[in-house]
């Protein structure tokens, strides 16, 4: 089988028509093939998200993630862009849905596209699955315990996240939860009241919550790491991935 | 867990970053993710100079015991020294 893939940095253009940073991964076959949208976590465009970016083109998918700090912090290493991005207030909601707009656009464009693009984020980026996922022409989202799609940050907060409950209605495509039974945010009773509204809007979703897993159990260099709850995370995420945007 | 909770607040000093010495204009006080400690969470602090870019900026990770004692080991220090002795000058601190 031949299995060659092209990871590289590209530009495309995101909110606003600006142009951002992005790290795109995709297999080298003609295709047709669907596509991913990454979205990384608040400690930023770092390493490990390049690392899933790879994961899902050695899955057969053409893949990307967007640097959401592009504005802020452009070059800047990871962890000195995501400060700087926490020290202006954060991404704002309209302008992550731009960016993974752009992104999924992106991924539309390729020759390869089937014209079927999920998103999946992990931690702030879970939330900001399900945002996009409630705004955007998506076939799949992936929200891996994100919190505050339910419930709010405390008040002195500046940085601007809101809850996200009411946006359940216009949710364009099915639904994959990943949570940790011992994660308070997303608490079991927060992703549970998540649950009940999807079921109320008639929503098509499936939802685990691991035992013994806290948040961020996906990241193997955290001490939060949960092996086996992280591998058949993994596994849920490709079987899903796989009924929903191939074709 | 994402807290998001950040302090932020005006400062006046300097920091040594990973180019030498800039000066200080702000700084931020989280409790969330750390990018290194191995811990869940930790009490970051990041001295900030915005006007210089994102990498003008002296990060730590410290465990909650290790921020309160910090917190404690400045209270003592200035509490030793001779009163104002490291204010800004007025004219400098407007």
């Amino acid at each position: 089988m031949y299995d060659a893939l092209l990871a590289e940095t590209v530009t495309l253009t995101g909110h606003g028509g600006d142009l951002i940073e992005a790290y795109s991964a995709r297999p080298l076959v003609p295709g047709p093939t669907g596509g991913v949208v990454v979205i990384h976590h608040m400690p930023g465009y770092d390493a490990a998200t390049k690392e899933i970016t790879r994961w899902f083109a050695a899955e057969g998918y053409a893949a990307v993630c967007p640097n959401l700090y592009s504005r802020e912090a452009p070059g800047a290493d990871p962890d000195d862009a995501a400060a700087a991005a926490r020290a202006q207030g954060g991404v704002p909601d309209a302008r992550l849905i731009g960016d993974v707009a752009g992104a999924a656009r992106y991924l539309r464009g390729l020759t390869s596209a089937n014209q079927r693009v999920g998103t999946i984020g992990y931690c702030s980026g879970g939330r900001q699955s399900f945002l996009a996922a409630c705004s955007l022409d998506l076939q799949a989202a992936v929200d891996c315990y994100g919190a505050f799609v339910v419930g709010r940050p405390p008040e002195d907060s500046p940085l601007a996240v809101e809850p996200l409950l009411h946006l359940t209605k216009d949710l364009n495509c099915p639904l994959l939860g990943l949570f940790g039974a011992e994660d308070q945010h997303p608490s079991p009773a927060e992703t549970a009241e998540l649950e009940q509204e999807l079921r109320r809007h008639g929503k098509e979703y499936t939802f685990h919550t691991y035992e013994g897993a806290g948040h961020g159990f996906f990241a193997v260099d955290r001490p939060g790491y949960r092996p086996q709850a992280a591998g058949e995370g993994r596994q849920r995420v490709v079987e899903f991935f796989g009924r929903h945007l191939n074709g | 867990m994402c807290t998001y909770l950040t302090e932020k607040f005006a400062i006046d000093g300097s920091g040594k970053g990973a180019r030498g010495y800039f000066p200080l204009s702000e700084a931020m006080v989280y409790v969330d993710h750390p990018q290194h400690a191995p811990y869940e969470h930790t009490v970051n602090i990041d001295f900030l100079n915005p006007a210089q870019g994102p990498s003008a900026r002296v990060a730590v990770e410290l465990t909650e015991e290790s921020a309160l004692a910090l917190i404690e080991a400045v209270r003592q220090a200035l509490d030793l020294a001779p009163p104002g002795l490291a204010s800004a000058p007025a004219d400098v601190a407007g």
